[in-house]
């Protein structure tokens, strides 16, 4: 399945393999360039700093996201989280500190694209899709497959890739909508529609900016089966401040706030904190 | 199953499309051909060496508008240095064109009359292997080309976009012009290149090669035509309006715009080059003026009165213009310049989708319908804002 570009090493045994992706993982030598979850973590923060103008809007962060899991991010508005995903994606440099993507991939020497096609996928607080493009081509230009300029100018749909884009519709409940304007869809679908786009690129860690914010209630609900269920297979996380919704998701929390991680653990511990409680109620 | 890309070419197309283009094949490779070549003057069908000559001219005129159209329109990138490309190809053509007059200028000797004018013993190594058709044909290409990719490349990969942009393309071609009047360029100076006789040996001037040329510019309109609409209606298209819309979430996905706006760009250039090429024996000249900064300028004064963001618009945006032109230049011809001014003024204030706005507005058609071709027309506040800001 995968081509063994160093026959002389082997890993096998080294560490464990997660099992949570399955036998393809274990034992078997990277390729440049491939997600390495050697030690069970998609996601290491150190250290990291970022400022404005002075401003620390990222102070000594540390944060390890595991494998397959689904995480929380909460805090107060201003706390660094956007700030945090745009160190992660490659949109802001940290001044300091180290982000790697599994063991070896050093997110802070990748450009946007690079760090996409390792497989970060990110939805953005403010939904963005392309507005004058139909619900189908926002999908279709989302879907994982080879980006450059000369397959974009030669390609067509394959049946399977057509096949892949009308499941995801179904799953964010736009089928109907397929060949609709996407500037024309209601708040609360532009959200699907950009939660779809993100499981078509198939990332292995999402990053979610507020997702659920203009929802129904009954739109948030479905997202949060939609995410516990996609967490094992790809790892998740989640920046909210409906505590609704983060209790519904039912995963780890972590506290944010002035740059720096505050708390963490389950929801109702990190809720019981005092320092936790002062932060909120302070503001 | 992958559909093949012929039948995709074809299916890019609606059929009106096509029925269209093939009625302009019969009237452009016969219907005027014939009228000038095999109808005597006196008929009031004949179709006289003036105005074979200046439809062939905008037929050129339209292939830059469409050209112009692809990076505008689709990718929204205003180019204000397209002429550089378009007299870039004249004059790579028209070194052939200078060589093939051979010993008949006013100096009898091999080296282009200039030359001698300059004392010149020889031909300066760019111009070896000038009286090549094919080589002056690669050079058509190679040359503006090169020069796009790198502008572009650099330009591009500096994120410089909008207004800044087009400042730095007017500059360009400014500058260009500037090195072009210059007579140790090696071009003819201000002069620039003309009294051409022959290509491949036959008469330059003669009716056969009049319509040879015509019908040689409306093939490359076409041909153009057909390419551009497989290019906005394919997903490469589709890539591209999504950067012109949003180019960070672009990237987000996996893409590297920098490549998708180098492709469209250089193939841009070079498709005015190739324009250039073809127009330079017909009008019989090429100097430094093709490469005035106005010149530029209303290359976009035809794409925005045709109608941005359609490919039909701006072939009649080159037509209109052209056609309103030579009735100016005749008539009043200090009067133009104001003229199209105040043309490129009303049409951003009052038809920012041009005359096909217009026209789809009268039908009763939405402006953007749904389906990728119309969802790559661009935004409807945006055209007043570039306008504006190519005013400044
Ligand atoms: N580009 C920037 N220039 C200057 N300051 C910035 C910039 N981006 C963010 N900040 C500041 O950094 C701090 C953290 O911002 P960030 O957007 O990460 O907060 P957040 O936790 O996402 O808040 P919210 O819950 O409101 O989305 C804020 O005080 C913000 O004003
Ligand atoms: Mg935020």
């Amino acid at each position: 399945m995968t081509t063994v570009l160093d026959p002389g090493a082997d890993r096998a045994g080294l560490n464990d393999p997660q099992n949570w992706q399955g036998p393809a993982s274990s034992g078997r030598v990277l390729k440049p360039g491939e997600l390495d979850l050697s030690h069970n973590v998609i996601l290491y923060l150190e250290d990291i700093c970022v400022s404005f103008d002075g401003f620390k809007a990222i102070n000594n962060l540390n944060l390890t996201i595991d494998a397959g899991e689904l995480r929380c991010i909460i805090g107060p508005n201003g706390a660094g989280k956007t700030t945090m995903m745009d160190v992660i994606t490659g949109k802001t440099r940290p001044d300091s500190g180290k982000a790697f993507f599994g063991q070896t991939l050093d997110l802070t020497r990748l450009t946007e694209p690079e760090i996409a096609h390792l497989g970060i996928g990110r939805k953005f607080q403010k939904p963005t899709v392309f507005e004058n493009h139909t619900v189908f081509e926002n999908l279709e230009l989302a879907m994982k497959t080879d980006k450059r300029v000369w397959r974009s100018m030669l390609a067509a749909l394959l049946d399977d890739e057509r096949d892949r884009i009308s499941d995801t519709l179904k799953l964010i409940r736009l089928a109907g909508e397929a060949d609709r304007r996407a500037g024309l869809l209601s708040h609360g679908q532009k959200q699907w529609l950009e939660i779809g786009m993100l499981l078509m690129q198939d990332p292995r860690l999402l990053l979610l900016d507020e997702p659920v914010a203009g929802m129904t209630d009954d739109e948030t609900e479905r997202t949060a089966e939609l995410f516990v269920s996609l967490a094992g297979k790809h790892s998740l996380m989640v920046v909210e401040h409906d505590m609704a919704f983060v209790e519904a998701l039912g995963g780890k929390v972590t506290v944010l706030h002035e740059g720096s991680v505050l708390a963490e653990g389950d929801l109702a511990t990190v809720q019981a904190d005092p320092r936790v409680i002062e932060v909120y109620l302070g503001r | 199953m992958r559909t093949p890309l012929t039948i995709r070419i074809i299916q890019s197309m609606p059929k009106a499309g096509w029925a269209g283009l093939a009625a302009f094949a019969l009237v452009a490779w016969v219907g005027i051909p014939l009228a000038h070549l095999a109808l005597p003057e006196s008929s009031p069908f004949h179709v006289s060496g003036y105005l074979l000559t200046l439809l062939g001219k905008i037929l050129c005129y339209a292939v830059v508008a469409v050209a112009m159209d692809l990076i505008w329109g689709y990718a929204g990138i205003l180019s204000l240095g397209h002429g550089l490309f378009f007299a870039l190809g004249g004059y790579a053509f028209g070194m052939y064109l200078m060589r093939q007059i051979g010993r008949e200028g006013s100096y009898q000797s091999d080296l282009p009359d200039f030359m001698v004018f300059l004392d010149w013993k020889e031909l300066p190594w760019f111009w070896w292997n000038s009286d090549s058709l094919l080589w002056s044909l690669f050079l058509v290409v190679l040359i503006p080309g090169l020069l796009a990719w790198i502008f572009g490349y650099f330009a591009f990969r500096s994120r410089i976009k909008g207004v800044y942009f087009s400042i730095i393309t007017q500059a360009l071609t400014f500058a260009a012009m500037l090195l072009f009047f210059r007579n140790e360029t090696g071009f003819g100076g201000n002069n620039g290149f003309t009294d051409f006789k022959r290509i491949l040996g036959y008469s330059i001037t003669s009716p056969e090669m009049r319509a040879t040329l015509f019908a040689l510019s409306a093939t490359l309109l076409m041909g153009v035509l057909v390419l551009g609409r497989y290019l906005v209606s394919s997903k490469f298209g589709r890539v591209l309006a999504a950067i012109r819309d949003s180019e960070s979430r672009v990237m987000f996905i996996g893409y590297q715009p920098l490549w998708y706006k180098l492709a469209i760009w250089t193939l841009s250039a070079v498709l005015c080059a190739l324009a250039g090429a073809l127009y330079v024996p017909q009008v019989g000249i090429i100097n430094p003026s093709e490469m005035s900064p106005a010149n530029s300028i209303e290359i976009a004064v035809w794409v925005a009165v045709g109608g941005r963001g359609t490919l039909i618009g701006a072939v009649l945006g080159a037509f209109i213009v052209n056609l309103a032109k030579s009735y100016f230049t005749v008539s009043f011809p200090e009067y133009w310049p104001f003229f199209l001014g105040f043309l490129f003024i009303a049409v951003t204030l009052f038809l920012p989708d041009g005359v096909v706005g217009l026209w789809r507005k009268l039908m009763g058609q939405r402006s953007a319908p749904l389906g990728p071709a119309a969802s790559a027309g661009p935004p409807p506040a945006d055209p007043v804002a570039i306008a504006k800001g190519a005013q400044s």
